[in-house]
């Protein structure tokens, strides 16, 4: 699988650019990915690329985009828990898009 | 009505589905893959059940450890499922007796059955898919 060279650091990542090790993750990392995104990082996406992380580390799982809108909701309240704010967010899906950013694999289901 | 004529005016039709656990969780892919399946079939809004039987109750132990087998432990996943609206989740009570295992070893809510009432419940679907 393809190495690329970010911040100095070799790391692993799958034909789609995700991370394939997650422990490798750090903020070099998202940074990178963003702009591969094309996405301009801002505290409400951090918030959630680190939502994302901690669902991970409690489920084992990236979760499908209404999972995740659902939860964001739940925690983070509805003026955020909706599709129009996380879309807006990460135009190319939120799931997809902040998965990749978080260093976790492409949410389960997602083509 | 045949099963073709279903799938043409199919967008609302709700399935009960059927995903029977019957394999320790690790050692071969069956419990992981059952799973995913469980989780995209989330996504179609069926009316969803899981069962746990045989071996396949290890599936839901508290506690596991895989780092001597260096494989992810998927147990936490489990936990997951209610926010996939999967929350019908029943576990066999003969194999929970064998395995000296009871509700209070296990990661998620369930609820137990006899074979009888496993029996009933598996003549209620329209589709079991067995892993």
């Amino acid at each position: 699988m393809p190495m690329v060279n970010i911040a100095g650091k070799e790391v692993e990542v799958d034909e789609e650019g995700y991370l394939v090790d997650l422990s490798q993750w750090n903020e070099d990392i998202a940074k990178y990915m963003a702009v591969e995104e094309k996405v301009d990082l801002t505290e409400s996406h951090w918030e959630v690329v680190n939502f994302l992380r901690e669902y991970y580390a409690e489920y084992q799982i990236a979760p499908a985009v209404r999972v995740l809108t659902k939860a964001i909701g739940k925690k983070l309240g509805p003026e955020k828990g909706n599709n129009k704010y996380l879309y807006e967010l990460f135009p190319y899906g939120p799931a997809k898009q902040a998965c990749k950013i978080a260093g976790l694999p492409k949410p389960t289901g997602c083509i | 009505m045949s099963d073709m004529d279903e799938m043409d005016d199919g967008s609302g039709v709700v399935k009960k589905f059927m995903f029977l656990n019957r394999k320790a969780p690790h050692g071969t892919v069956y419990a992981l893959e059952g799973l995913e399946v469980v989780l995209i079939t989330a996504a179609f809004d069926q009316d969803v059940s899981m069962v746990f039987t045989d071996d396949g109750v290890f599936q839901l132990m508290k506690g596991i450890d895989t780092k001597g087998i260096e494989v992810k432990d998927f147990s936490k996943t489990y936990r997951a499922l209610e926010g996939y609206d999967i929350e019908k989740l029943y576990v066999d009570q003969a194999s929970m007796d064998a395995r000296g295992l009871t509700e209070d070893d296990l990661i998620v809510d369930v609820t137990v059955l006899s074979v009888d009432e496993m029996a009933n419940l598996m003549a209620e679907q329209d589709v079991v898919i067995s892993f």
